[in-house]
């Protein structure tokens, strides 16, 4: 809930090599530090937590958003109680990621209710579920480790319902005893749901990707591609240093000048316009959607160009021409893991046409820029 | 809100409607209403609007519903023909055998974090 989408670009990419195992064993993990107090159950003391969230909470949101520290940001699995419930309190099953778990707590509010976090290894609900790990497996292993049964009288659990492809309802009834009721997608909507005599409306069951949402995905999608950026200007700057026809410093500083601003206008054609401008963007490839504003980043460098009487080449600005748009198209295809309604099917049809012409814009563009770096040498073009 | 969807005619998703009960279990859990019921049977309303998360198949209590779950994330695919394993996450971890008593195995479907 909340943090939904696999949000996936940096953490797929292999940056964080050991976090991404996760933490090894749930007792390891830590306990939340919302904690209010302990209620004395037969399973044992159970942590209280709290509905509000503190600065830490809010700031921790914000730093794992930007994709710092975000795979080892987790809860200890187990039950926890919000409010006072007792045996008649509905229990809420969720992951320990701790921004769902907080996301979570801070939309219960006046309720008393039982949270079981299942060990989702710091992963949200939809992408653990999607994994396996939010599954029938874990959920039945939890339910009796935190001996659930002994505090309620209950024989219902209510999952989000974005759990549901890692949870077969009916397996967990079967080894469980326990009933699973798909609740609302959103967090937010859980209150309306309980007092609804736990009905969701239409809208809470459909998962929708409002602005907002694609807003708060993209420093995720900057992050990464600027890291790349940075190295690429970098080696861009360096060649034309060393082979071009100026000196060092006045070849690299213009070579890296340009592809600064050239670079940065593909990141922000793909990384921030495609997630903001999504439904708008014509074609529903999103490798067509990062074209169009790749394209529109190009037009951009070349009104940039011509107005302030740079020093760029025509092939110079040929070459920029060609790579805006493709890395653009490549940072738009990049968005389908962090959106919430991309088939692998798909994604598989749109990468058979889109790579093989991204790739080739990119080794166009790069074999122009190498020309103009040569045919500077000798002489103006 | 302008409706999100993307590439039309290609979700693997197939319901068996011999076996289909009209629980109505699939039209709960999918988030974007691909299937309906109708006078008591299940019909798939919006193929196109599939995005192949298989909380269909996974909660169908008749095993009606196939369909080859996977996450839409094109740095999954990538990392998956780079031959990057799963314990890193984002690949495509589909090809799985059905476990003995024929439920689908933990672990397949996308891998995506």
């Amino acid at each position: 809930m909340g943090d939904t989408q696999c949000t996936s670009s940096a953490s797929c990419s292999g940056t964080e090599t050991v976090s991404e195992l996760g933490p090894s064993s749930a007792a390891e993990q830590p306990l939340p530090p919302s904690i209010i107090g302990t209620l004395d159950t037969p399973a044992g003391p159970v942590p209280q937590v709290s509905t509000t969230l503190s600065a830490a909470d809010i700031f921790g949101m914000f730093r794992v958003r930007w994709g710092i520290r975000r795979m080892n940001y987790t809860v200890r699995p187990g039950l926890y109680a919000v409010g006072l419930p007792d045996r008649q309190s509905e229990i809420l099953v969720t992951a320990n990621y701790r921004m769902t778990f907080d996301l979570l707590r801070s939309a219960l509010d006046g309720l008393d209710v039982w949270v079981l976090v299942l060990d989702t290894k710091g992963i949200n609900v939809w992408c653990a579920a999607g994994k396996g790990t939010f599954g029938t497996d874990e959920l039945v292993a939890r339910i009796k480790d935190s001996r659930l049964a002994s505090v309620t009288d209950r024989s219902r659990i209510i999952l989000p319902q974005l759990g549901a492809p890692g949870v077969a309802a009916h397996r967990v009834k079967e080894l469980s005893g326990f009933r699973v009721v798909y609740g609302p997608i959103e967090a937010r909507d859980i209150a309306g749901f309980l007092a609804g005599n736990l009905r969701a409306s239409p809208a809470m069951r459909v998962k929708s990707f409002p602005i907002r949402e694609r807003a708060a995905l993209i420093p995720m999608e900057l992050v990464p591609s600027l890291k790349y950026a940075v190295l690429i200007g970098a080696a861009l700057a360096l060649l034309s240093g060393l082979f071009g026809r100026g000196t060092f410093t006045s070849d690299a500083l213009h070579a890296g000048f340009t592809a600064a601003i050239s670079l940065s206008l593909a990141v922000v054609a793909g990384a921030v316009l495609v997630p903001l401008l999504l439904p708008w963007l014509p074609g529903r490839a999103f490798s067509l959607k990062g074209f169009w504003t790749g394209t529109a980043a190009a037009a951009v460098l070349l009104a940039l160009s011509s107005a302030s009487g740079t020093t760029l080449t025509n092939l110079e600005t040929a070459s920029w021409v060609l790579l805006i748009p493709a890395l653009s198209s490549f940072l738009g295809l990049n968005f389908t893991g962090s959106s919430t309604f991309t088939s692998l099917a798909g994604v598989r049809r749109e990468m058979r046409i889109a790579v093989p012409l991204q790739a080739g814009a990119l080794i166009l563009g790069l074999a122009i820029w190498i020309l103009a770096l040569i045919f500077s040498r000798g002489g103006s073009l | 809100m302008t409706r999100l969807v993307y590439l039309g005619n290609v979700s693997s998703l197939q319901l068996s409607e011999d076996r289909c009960s009209g629980c109505g279990m699939c039209t709960v859990v999918c988030p974007h209403t691909v299937m309906v019921l109708v006078d008591g049977r299940t019909v798939i309303s919006d193929l196109d609007a599939c995005m192949e998360c298989g909380a269909c198949a996974r909660n169908c209590p008749e095993d009606a519903i196939t369909v080859e779950s996977g996450v839409g994330c094109a740095q999954a695919v990538i990392n998956t023909a780079l031959g990057r394993s799963s314990v890193t996450c984002c690949t495509i971890t589909g090809e799985s055998e059905e476990d003995t008593d024929g439920t689908p195995p933990v672990g397949s479907g996308s891998g995506c974090c």
